[in-house]
This record gives C-alpha cells, sequence and structure tokens, in this order.
C-alpha cells in the first residue's frame, strides 16, 4: 500500500496538524518509503496468533471507589497558555 | 582535593559516609563541572542549588547515621522525567516553558534515597531519535572523538544523549536515562558507559513525558556495573499511579551482585549475525562470549526466528502509540498555543505544527495513520500479532538459556548529520535493542571496548523476566574482564 498527497492531507487533518502543500509533497516519499519497509511484516504467517496486549502479565487493578486527590485548580491551570476566571480558556466556538 | 568527579556512585556514597569528603564538596565540583562543559549541550537546565541542598543535608543527616542509598549524591534527571518547579520539556518546543506542579514517582524515588539533581538533559524531542539530533535545544556533541586526529563532532546516540555525553565527560557520576527502543542501551553503547533497561512495569512510568506507553522504560545510565545497580534500586518500586507499575519487592541487586556464572548458560542469536556491521564488533562479541565462558557460563547457539520484523513492527506500535499519547498538546492545558485562523481547529493545527519538531510530525502521521480506519487491521493488530512472536521467540530460548549476548548497536557513534536525510537509516540503528523492548525483558549495556577509531563500543545483555540480577551479574563479569578504562580526552 502506498499514500497519495490527498491521504497524507487527511491524515495530516486527523492529526490536527497544519500542514502546507509543499510539507505533504516532502512527506509522500518519506511515508510510503517506511510504509514500504514494515510492509514486510505480510511474510509471517499470524493465522490463529493473538495480538499482544500485555507485555508483562500483569492484572489490572481497582482501587476503592474514594476521592483520593482534589483540590488542585490552581496547579492544574497554573501552566495553561490561557486561563480565565479559573478555566481554560479555548477560541470561541459558539457565537 | 582529588577529582571527585571522577569517583563511582559507591565511592562518592562510601566516601562520604567515612567523612572523607563532604557531599558539598562533591555537589560544587559537579556544579563547577556543568558549568565548564557547555560546549556539549548536555543539560537544557542547570539547578546547582538543588544538588547543594541534597548535600547539605546528606552531610547534615551523616553525624546520625542515617543516610539513604544515594545521599548527596547529584545526578543529571533526563527531560522526560517532570521536576517541581523546573522546565521539563522533552527536548520539544512545544512544552518550552512547562513547569510542572509534580515530581515524578522516579524522580521522587531517587530524591527519597538523598540524590540532588545537578539539571535536566537534553534529549532527542519527545525521545524520538537515536542521535540526539531532533531536539528543540539542537544536538548534544558526544565528548568522544574519533582517534583519526579530526575534529569530527559525534553523535552521544539517543535518545538519552544528554544522559550519555554527561555521564562520560564527567559531568554527572550517574543520570537517569528513558528506553523505549533502545534508547538507554544505545547511547551507553556510544559513550562507553553502562546503563540497564529493567523489565517493563520494574520503574513507575507517572510523572515520565509519554511516548510509547506499552515499550516506555526508565533505567539508570552509569560509570559501573554497580553503580547501575544502586541507582536501579533506588528509582524502581510499585506505584498504585502506573496501572502497569508491577506490584513486586525491589530486589537488593547490588548485594546480589556476583561475577561468578556457574551453572549459567548463556545463548549467542544466530539471528544477531547481520551483514554490514563492521568486524570490530562481530569481534567484540566474540570477546564477549569468551569472557562469559571464563566467568563459567556455557554457551548455547539460540534462534530468535522473528528478529528481523522486530524493527518494523516497533515501527508500527510505537508511533501508533505516539500518535495517541501526542494527542494531549492542544494548546489548551499546558505547553504552546498558536492562535492561527479558523478557530480550535485552526488552533489546535497551528499549535501543533509549530511545536512539534519534523520526526515528531513524521511519527505522528504514521502512527495516525496505521490507526484509521480500514488500515488499523493491515498495519496495527498486525504489528501486535507479530510482537506476539517475538515475545515467544524470547520465551522459547529461555528454555535454552539464561541470557543473551549480543552487540549493542551496529556501529560505533556515527557524525551528527550522517544519518538526518533518510530516516530509516537512522531507525535500524536500534535493530539490535527494539527484539527486548517489544518483549518487555531487562536488557543492559556495558562497554567492551574500543573499535579501530578509537570509539567505544558496546555489548548488550538480555534477561528473563524480573531477572534484572542476571543481567546485572553477567555485566559484571564482563566489566571486569574488559578492563575498560578509555576516557575522551578533554577537549571542551
Amino acid at each position: 500500500m502506498s499514500v497519495t498527497n490527498e491521504q497524507v492531507r487527511h491524515i495530516a487533518k486527523l492529526a490536527r496538524i497544519a500542514m502546507s502543500d509543499e510539507e505533504i509533497e516532502r512527506l509522500v516519499p518519506e511515508i510510503n518509503n517506511i510504509l514500504g519497509w514494515v510492509e514486510q511484516l505480510g511474510e509471517v504467517n499470524t493465522d490463529g496468533v493473538e495480538p499482544l496486549t500485555a507485555v508483562i502479565p500483569n492484572k489490572l487493578r481497582l482501587r476503592d471507589d474514594a476521592v483520593t486527590d482534589g483540590n488542585k485548580r490552581d496547579d492544574i491551570l497554573a501552566n495553561a497558555p490561557v486561563a480565565e476566571h479559573g478555566f481554560f480558556a479555548v477560541p470561541k466556538v459558539i457565537e | 582535593m582529588s577529582e571527585l568527579t571522577s569517583l563511582t556512585i559507591a565511592q562518592l556514597r562510601n566516601g562520604i559516609r567515612a567523612g572523607d569528603f563532604s557531599a558539598r564538596e562533591v555537589a560544587e565540583q559537579y556544579n563547577a563541572a556543568v558549568a565548564s562543559a557547555r560546549m556539549l549541550n548536555a543539560y537544557t537546565v542547570e539547578t546547582p542549588d538543588d544538588a547543594l541542598a541534597a548535600a547539605d543535608a546528606a552531610d547534615k543527616a551523616r553525624g546520625s547515621g542515617e543516610l539513604g542509598s544515594l545521599a548527596g549524591i547529584p545526578l543529571g534527571i533526563k527531560d522526560l522525567f517532570a521536576t517541581r518547579g523546573v522546565n521539563t520539556t522533552a527536548g520539544s518546543s512545544i512544552l518550552k516553558d512547562f513547569k510542572p506542579r509534580y515530581e515524578s514517582t522516579v524522580t521522587e524515588n531517587l530524591r527519597r534515597a538523598g540524590a540532588g539533581m545537578l539539571g535536566k538533559l537534553n534529549m532527542d524531542e519527545f525521545a524520538m531519535g537515536s542521535s540526539n539530533e531532533t531536539s528543540t535545544y539542537g544536538p548534544v556533541i558526544s565528548p568522544w572523538r574519533r582517534s583519526d586526529g579530526g575534529n569530527a563532532a559525534l553523535a552521544p546516540g539517543g535518545s538519552s544523549g544528554g544522559s550519555s555525553a554527561a555521564v562520560s565527560a564527567g559531568i554527572a557520576p550517574a543520570a537517569t536515562g528513558t528506553d523505549t527502543g533502545g534508547s538507554i542501551r544505545q547511547p551507553a553503547a556510544f559513550t562507553g558507559i553502562c546503563g540497564i533497561k529493567p523489565t517493563y512495569g520494574r520503574c513507575s512510568r507517572w510523572g515520565i513525558v509519554s511516548f510509547a506507553s506499552s515499550l516506555d522504560q526508565a533505567g539508570p545510565m552509569a560509570k559501573t556495573v554497580r553503580d547501575c545497580a544502586i541507582m536501579l534500586e533506588a528509582m524502581a518500586g510499585f506505584d498504585p499511579k502506573d496501572s502497569t507499575s508491577l506490584d513486586l519487592p525491589v530486589p537488593k541487586w547490588e548485594a546480589g551482585l556476583s561475577s561468578d556464572l556457574k551453572g549459567k548458560r548463556v545463548g549467542i542469536p544466530k539471528e544477531y549475525r547481520i551483514d554490514g556491521v563492521p568486524a570490530d564488533i562481530g569481534a567484540l562479541w566474540d570477546r564477549g562470549i569468551e569472557w562469559l565462558r571464563d566467568a563459567g557460563a556455557e554457551i548455547v547457539e539460540i534462534s530468535l526466528p522473528h528478529t528481523k520484523y522486530a524493527l518494523p513492527t516497533y515501527y508500527i506500535i510505537a508511533p501508533a502509540e505516539a500518535s495517541s499519547n501526542l494527542a494531549r498538546y492542544d494548546g489548551v492545558r499546558y505547553g504552546l498555543r498558536v492562535e492561527g485562523s479558523g478557530g480550535l481547529d485552526g488552533m489546535y493545527a497551528a499549535t501543533r505544527a509549530a511545536g512539534f519538531g519534523a520526526e515528531v510530525r513524521r511519527r505522528i502521521m504514521i502512527g495516525t495513520y496505521v490507526l484509521s480506519a480500514g488500515f488499523y487491521d493491515a498495519y496495527f493488530t498486525k504489528a501486535q500479532k507479530v510482537r506476539t512472536l517475538i515475545k515467544q521467540d524470547f520465551t522459547e530460548a529461555f528454555e535454552k538459556c539464561d541470557l543473551i549476548l549480543t552487540p549493542t548497536a551496529p556501529s560505533a557513534a556515527f557524525g551528527l548529520g550522517d544519518k538526518t536525510a533518510d530516516p530509516l537509516s537512522m531507525y535500524l540503528n536500534d535493530v539490535f535493542a527494539v527484539p527486548a523492548s517489544l518483549a518487555g525483558l531487562p536488557a543492559m549495556s556495558v562497554p567492551g571496548g574500543l573499535d579501530e577509531q578509537g570509539l567505544p563500543l558496546g555489548l548488550h545483555l538480555i534477561g528473563r523476566e524480573l531477572d534484572e540480577q542476571g543481567v546485572l551479574n553477567a555485566g559484571l563479569a564482563i566489566e571486569e574482564r574488559a578492563a575498560f578504562t578509555a576516557k575522551p580526552q578533554r577537549w571542551w
């Protein structure tokens, strides 16, 4: 499989990365080169093989449903590029 | 006063305890060494006061006899670890002004053991790279130079390139690293130091900027195997804040060190003899086999048949996880914001275009593609299935052996700029390191010798799950026999 300019533009949109036409032109062969290389995995017979989900067997732990943290609003907002009235501020989305 | 910066952690610890010198003297010498080596670009932030405060606390506590295992030892911290109030950028412009309000579990553990911090260490952006050249701060320059008399600037390896350069240049006695697909071991090999990636889950990932969560592990980079054992003991441990943290006691790795390998079987995987690897590396591997045999081990040939598929598997899984993890950089909660045009979506896209470097953008794009509708099974699920087979290869091999010995990397340090034009050639430098990462196994690089150009080469040991002790012990056996004492000639 290989990707086209249109597909790369679509991936950039999905990834929320603004890209110029020149950058897309440049990326298409790079991505195709990498995809061509990973396609060698097609040689491997994986019939009946389960995908690996946990690299080291480990139980997913549950903890008590109790409040253990909180009251950190100012800490959480401290690194926000724009915070107002105790909230994260984003560009206007509703007219 | 002798050069305290030439001592190991064990020597510093013992000297501070015995009162041969004060922790303050150690911190002061290191702070001065850090300040005099800025040409290497190893540190992104220097924190001399932090190192001094920990030293003073150790000197004060010495009278009471209650000293932590790293009391007064100043360490370099890779910039991937969140450090309270100190810039934590992961080498990325998108986090340029980020000052966490919290401390990562690993650095908190090190502080609890009494360690101080010399500063934050440069790295490839979001740990994506094998040469430290993708950092927004520019590359770290290796303290090593070829013996040909030329002054070509060499890569310190990556992504923990600031860590490797700092330890080998004597501007940190040891440093934290992280390893997703070789980022501790390859830089350790390039700079003639030791580095161990423990079993996945030994060290908490909490507070470490995420790259690929099923692969990321923290570990120490230090001058000796013993120092790695001391430091890993302090870093590791169960953490309820990391859902993949292993709820197991931390073994006494330092006390358990023994270079007697009688009864141990060391596997030599035939698939790791690949074309295009310099003869020096094959010769060092052969010497390593002899050293381990001399230490009492039995050598057995093993097969890891899916080895050649490890890198392509990695380059699907790691970018996929990265594209998901890095979705958090949205210009809203922390980091850079660029307003752009077109409202909220425009702001996201403009922020991420400006904040991420070329390699990170490339990997996010690949990751987004392999996870996208219609391609998910062909790429991501397929890679996860091959990952199962790679893990099985190791499980079967460990029925025939207790440890595996390979070279760490297929080359010595390369020149800055040599591989930046071709992403694939850079990826291939992790060919020997990546399989153990995919299988979550403990693995270590130990310096074995110099190549014909006078550059360090590493030997790589892979152990069973949770058998860091076996890896460290075999590392010690190599260290004792390799007698690697070469140091970079100071030019900086």
